[in-house]
């Protein structure tokens, strides 16, 4: 059986929605449920995973055929490790505010197995170019999923949106939503939304191919 | 019916491992070391910058400082250069001394804690606080950064001097929650334990250290006609 050619449109838009890392694949929740107490905490944790997500992908993918495969663990993190410590450099340098917001988070991002899971189980099989579409999907997948979760834990939990308030004084903020129980209630409720989608969407193409079924037949 | 022959695997030889392992390590070393060397000077000002705000957040009263240092005789002078843990004296409007802040540090649960926290020469009492640095466990050790009972010890926690001057009269210590009966007591957190008594150790020994020496010199200190603003 052949198999199905995946377009590099397909391979980049699958971690948005189809294999979104955090709705779907349920990976690095650590991050995901500790970090998206703000918006602003989950975009920039978002974008420092996707940059280590991209930079780890792309070094996988060129020395893939040059690693051994009983030293792939060890190389892996090695990688990893050396793009997330970059990071927090580049982090500390851009705003220490932003640093310690994330605290030791930003360390952990080593450990996020979203990261190595990609490493492993795509990029050290596929060429650079694919690689990278992964690496970018998934990230960006888990950027908007991070987001979203920040932005509904801000919006209840401080009345506000990137420290702008959103409500009259009179508003009794949800304090509970931005503590960590919060991020589990948060996510939650983007797991209902997005299964909810998705059974609607399984639905629809379910009776569009008993339609097609009967007219074939 | 036979069983289908094992496919025989070739062994990686122990050079290409070496060859391997070393190289990227080699690399990783490598990309480190130039991203530390492009951004060190950069961090080191937003570090000063951020130094600064937390020293007018701890002492709001002051509005200039002067880094201090000791000489070879212990007496207090002028810094030269910022120390790794810079203690402060802070001015007023009219440049009279209001307080002091004094940097200190030590092991919590995860890793180091810095923190920051204001003297007054007034009320012989830290009366502001602040954590500079911590990995404490999200939602448990880092409570002592929010935790609104904890941070009320530092309303005024006493830190007196004996008689003497040449000591704490009482050691400032970490108490469990709820129970604390005396001014010089911090009362811990529940669920925070270690990092709580880290704060008590890193206040006592900071205090005991530095404060009989400001009680003794700070007053008399002239600050350097440029001070910072």
């Amino acid at each position: 059986m052949a198999l199905r050619q995946v377009s590099p449109t397909d391979e980049f838009i699958k971690g948005l929605w189809r294999d979104n890392p955090v709705f779907i694949q349920v990976l690095g929740m650590c991050p995901a449920l500790a970090v998206s107490n703000t918006a602003i905490n989950a975009l920039a944790m978002g974008l420092a995973t996707t940059f280590v997500l991209l930079m780890a992908g792309l070094s996988v993918s060129l020395l893939r055929n040059f690693i051994p495969r009983e030293a792939r663990i060890v190389s892996y993190i090695c990688i990893i490790a050396t793009f997330v410590t970059c990071v927090d450099y580049a982090i500390m340098a851009i705003s220490i505010e932003l640093h310690r917001a994330l605290g030791a988070f930003i360390a952990l991002i080593v450990v996020n197995c979203l990261i190595l899971g990609r490493a492993e189980a795509f990029a050290s099989k596929h060429k650079p170019g694919r690689a990278m579409l992964d690496a970018l999907g998934m990230g960006v997948g888990f950027t908007v999923a991070l987001f979203f979760i920040g932005v509904l834990r801000e919006v209840l939990g401080s009345g506000t949106l990137f420290g702008v308030d959103l409500f009259p004084d009179g508003f009794q903020t949800w304090t509970v939503m931005v503590l960590p129980s919060g991020g589990f209630f948060a996510m939650a409720m983007w797991l209902l939304v997005v299964n909810w989608i998705r059974q609607r969407e399984a639905d629809a193409e379910k009776r569009a191919n008993e339609r097609a079924g009967e007219v074939a037949s | 019916m036979n069983a289908p022959a094992p496919t025989e695997q070739k062994r990686t030889s122990a050079w290409s491992m070496y060859r391997a392992i070393v190289g990227i390590g080699a690399f990783c070393a490598l990309l480190i070391v130039t991203v530390y060397e492009a951004t060190a000077e950069r961090i080191a000002d937003n570090k000063a910058r951020f130094l600064s705000k937390a020293v007018a957040e701890v002492l709001p009263a002051s509005r200039s400082t002067a880094e201090v240092t000791l000489d070879a005789d212990g007496t207090l002078v002028a810094a030269t250069e910022l120390a790794d843990l810079p203690v402060f004296l802070g001015y007023g409007e009219d440049s009279e001394l209001v307080g002091a802040v004094i940097t200190a540090q030590g092991m919590g649960y995860a890793d180091n804690i810095r923190v920051l926290y204001a003297y007054s020469f007034e009320r012989q009492a830290i009366v502001g606080f602040k954590v500079l640095e911590s990995k404490e466990t999200p939602g448990l050790g880092d409570k002592v950064e929010i935790e609104p009972h904890f941070l009320a010890n530092f309303e005024a926690l006493d830190a007196r001097l004996n008689e003497d001057g040449t000591a704490l009269a009482n050691a400032i210590v970490t108490v469990k929650e709820g129970e604390k009966t005396e001014p010089w007591q911090l009362d811990g957190i529940t669920g925070a334990t270690i990092t709580s008594d880290t704060i008590g150790a890193i206040l006592h020994q900071g205090s005991s250290a530095w404060l009989p020496v400001l009680e003794r010199d700070g007053r008399a200190f002239q600050p350097p006609q440029s001070i910072e603003e």
